[in-house]
């Protein structure tokens, strides 16, 4: 009896000491972001069309999550070299971008990969999505950061004022999940944000061990299994047959994230994240694009254009913008309003198939005059 | 059950022993899974049926024992402090209505305690009345099992279920207009029925052992069995469910491989495989045939491993209470046949219909004369058909339970008119065939399995063989 009792405490005792071993070197060795890179995708599964993104992901086939490597790895940019005959545009942006409500094929990246363009030497010019559905010039600065490894040719950079201010840079929760690269980026580029902000989720040892990081090894794996259903099925977005368009009345307020009118400052909005981004990208090309909004004629349209933008903030905006792009030598266009009022879905930048058609001619108008990209 | 409850129950196995110093493992056994009937049953909007469900399984089994007494039983004193047990740990779970640290034991509160006076009471008396006027009435005993058939059909038949949750909550007095089958979720009532109808057919053929009322409620609601099985009988598991046991290395190892082995299944596997395996909305989304495939192998594996996990957990478990419970599945995918598959795959519920239709109906048929290999379609395609539609009454179901018959009888005719012409395919070769074939007949007919409709089921065979 007492050998039977001792082996089994035995038993228990070296599981418990090997679970918290095992525990430690994970964390002393930060393996998440290696495991992150461990991926299905671009050998068993095809690469997907657009970082994971994902409100309903049974339905969807698609999450969210935090860790770069693991969407990376699962975006076919990760997947292929750069063809010799390929002019690589990566595009990065907010869920516009992304093609929210939107089949992968109907985005912006879809329409223009579909006019099939070429550079004046007969390169193919492959657009990539890195959009990602959450506004902040800091997550796109970020996002585009870890995309330079892709060896791009070209950066697309579409924004809208949304993007822009100094309290809206780290409410997105990627970048709240991701404080050491944003720290990294705020110090290398002196970015006007703060270092210690209470937004950002702080991680220390023991969030590293394998308890503290059960949630993003959950979703690491989970994202490998939707690739399955991806793969199968090529859908990636959960889009409902019913869907509340975007407001035409509106409230009278002329408030601004937290800003009065009459005038939009420099400081109030963060150009310095725009800038690092052009310095990011150093001798890669950026093509910074304002993107179409929704213009109201409801109740309070004399004093707002959308629930989104009062008209003096957004005015001010794209004065402030074109000021800036000029100052810098940005190669910039503004297409706020080139798309039909009535290609406006749920909120006053997301588009239907055809008004991203509408933008993404405006776009390749400027593509052939600017980097004479051809049809 | 949850990670969380096996983990519970595992604890539990594994203290039991110092438990038994207070109270015998028959009596903590008992204990223990007339709580967890209550602890694991799934909410419902419908109010107190939560509470209800239990009970009336509780009540189910303990009118079924009084029921099946031999006639020249007297009453025990154990049998009544047993029965004074189960209505007292009834109104206990009642009871936790009023003890703040006991709210989210479980799914929903449980009624006013003067409520669960009532049915205990009410219970009591049905119980008292079937022991006093019907021991051992072939008509009463027969009437319970239909009753009890019944109810299983009303639970299983979607339009039934949802007439029976628009009576209830007409009673209870909330929107019927909002009734729905799903309003129904008897925690384990398809096992338990099929546990009530073997004793009651037992005792019709004189063949059940007299078993105290402790063991028999354990038997039935034992709570690793108590959600998916499987379906043991009372003579195999109630004399393990008393007496001395000690918890030593060589069990403590048994249960330990069986619950890794069942949570490495169910949990890793099973739900992995989930997220892709066929389903009627990804039945509709898929175009390619290589891809329909994939989803369908998902299915095929993700449902054996669903289940066969969830059977190394419930003998694991069980091991740790000193139980040992029946197999259910013997790699059935590496069988030779259909007729090997049917014998390894939820072996218990296959040996349940052997034993209470498909031998009872066979030798009826025998006795009127009917031709051999009508007798075998006959039986075999019923008895499929009646496994298919414990499943849940649909046309489905009902299909795929036909496939596995015919498949049987075709079996059962080439195995005759293998044996009238030896030599044939080399052994060697045959296996191989055999299994492939096999594995190829049973992942088909999942496709019937995993789809709501019929219409679901003839899309997916139009994409998996190019005819859409």
């Amino acid at each position: 009896m007492d050998s039977q009792k001792i082996s089994v405490s035995r038993l228990v005792i070296k599981a418990l000491v090997l679970f918290v071993v095992l525990n430690l070197v994970f964390a002393a060795l930060d393996l998440t972001p290696a495991i992150g890179r461990l991926t299905l995708y671009n050998w068993l599964l095809p690469g997907r069309e657009r970082l994971p993104y994902g409100d309903d992901p049974m339905s969807a086939y698609n999450l969210n999550l935090y860790n770069l490597e693991a969407m990376f790895a699962s975006h076919k940019v990760a997947g292929r070299p750069k063809a010799v005959d390929e002019f690589r545009v990566l595009v990065i942006g907010d869920s516009a971008v992304w093609g929210f409500l939107l089949a992968h094929e109907d985005t912006l990246t879809g329409a223009l990969n579909a006019a099939d363009l070429r550079t004046a030497d007969g390169r193919r010019v492959v657009f990539y999505n890195l959009g990602h559905p959450t506004i902040s010039l800091t997550k796109d600065l970020m996002i585009l950061d870890y995309a330079m490894q892709y060896d791009p040719d070209l950066i697309l950079w579409p924004v809208t004022l949304e993007a822009f201010p100094i309290s809206k840079q780290t409410s997105s929760p990627l970048v709240q999940n991701n404080a050491d690269r944003v720290r990294a980026l705020i110090e290398t580029y002196g970015l006007p944000l703060d270092s210690n902000s209470p937004d950002f989720e702080e991680q220390d040892f023991w969030s590293r061990t394998i308890i503290g990081q059960r949630r993003n090894l959950a979703d690491i794996l989970r994202l490998q299994f939707y690739g399955f259903m991806w793969a199968a099925t090529g859908i990636d977005v959960y889009i409902s047959e019913e869907i509340d368009l975007r407001a035409v009345d509106l409230e009278a307020g002329e408030e601004y994230a937290g800003l009065q009118p009459p005038e939009l400052r420099t400081d109030d909005v963060a150009f310095e994240v725009l800038a690092a981004g052009v310095r990011r990208a150093g001798d890669v090309p950026v093509l910074i694009v304002n993107e179409p909004i929704f213009v109201s004629d409801g109740a309070n349209s004399e004093i707002r254009y959308n629930s989104f933008y009062p008209r003096w903030a957004y005015d001010d905006y794209r004065v402030l913008l074109q000021g800036k792009a000029e100052q810098h030598g940005w190669a910039y266009v503004d297409l706020w309003q080139v798309v039909d009022n009535s290609e406006f879905t749920n909120t006053p930048i997301h588009l239907t198939p055809q008004g991203t058609l509408q933008l993404a001619d405006a776009i390749m108008a400027e593509l052939r005059d600017a980097f004479d990209l051809q049809p | 059950m949850t990670l969380t409850q096996i983990f519970i129950f595992a604890a539990l196995g594994l203290a039991a022993g110092r438990f038994y110093k207070v109270i015998s493992r028959g009596w903590l056994l008992f204990a223990a899974s007339v709580l967890a009937v209550f602890w694991l049953q799934t909410a419902s909007l419908i109010r107190s049926l939560p509470f209800l469900f239990p009970v009336a399984s509780l009540g189910l089994a303990a009118l079924v024992w009084s029921l099946t007494l031999p006639k020249e039983y007297t009453g025990s004193k154990e049998d009544g402090w047993a029965a004074g047990a189960l209505g007292g740990l009834v109104l206990l779970v009642a009871a936790t209505r009023y003890i703040e640290a006991a709210s989210g034991l479980l799914a929903v509160r449980p009624p006013q305690i003067e409520f669960a006076v009532i049915v205990v009471a009410t219970l009591a008396l049905v119980g008292f009345v079937g022991y006093r006027l019907g021991r051992g009435r072939g008509l009463l005993l027969n009437g319970v099992a239909l009753l009890i058939i019944a109810v299983l059909i009303i639970f299983k038949f979607e339009p039934l279920g949802r007439m029976a949750s628009s009576g209830l909550r007409t009673l209870t007095r909330q929107d019927a207009g909002l009734a729905s089958s799903f309003d129904l979720g008897w925690l384990g009532f398809s096992y338990i029925a099929f546990r009530l109808i073997h004793v009651l057919r037992d005792r019709l053929g004189g063949r059940l052992p007299q078993v105290s009322l402790r063991d028999f409620v354990t038997y039935i609601v034992f709570f690793p069995a108590l959600t998916a099985g499987p379906i043991d009988r009372v003579e195999r598991f109630t004399p393990q469910s008393h007496g001395e046991f000690k918890l030593g290395g060589e069990h403590l190892f048994a249960a330990g491989q069986r619950l890794t082995i069942g949570l490495f299944m169910k949990f890793v596997l099973a739900d992995g495989l989930a997220f892709f395996a066929l389903n009627a909305a990804n039945a509709w989304q898929t175009e390619s045939a290589g891809w329909m495939w994939v989803l369908l192998l998902a299915y095929t594996f993700r449902i054996f491993f669903d289940f066969a996990g969830y059977t190394h957990i419930a003998i694991g478990l069980g091991i740790l209470f000193g139980v040992v419970l029946s197999e259910n599945f013997d790699r059935p995918y590496l069988k030779q046949n259909i007729t090997a598959f049917w014998n390894s795959w939820h072996m218990t519920l296959a040996q349940w219909f052997r034993a209470y239709y498909f031998n009872p109906l066979t030798r009826w048929l025998r006795t009127r004369g009917v031709r051999v290999w009508l007798i075998i379609l006959v039986s075999q395609l019923t008895t499929m058909a009646l496994i298919g539609l414990w499943h849940g009454i649909t046309w489905n179901f009902l299909a795929w339970g036909l496939w596995h018959g015919v498949g049987l009888f075709v079996h059962n005719q080439w195995v005759q008119f293998s044996k009238a012409r030896p030599g044939g395919v080399d052994p060697n070769l045959a296996q191989p065939l055999g299994v492939a074939a096999t594995f190829a007949f049973v992942t088909i007919g999942w496709v019937w399995f995993a789809l709501p409709g019929p219409q679901d089921a003839a899309r997916v065979f139009g994409v998996l063989f190019g005819m859409n």
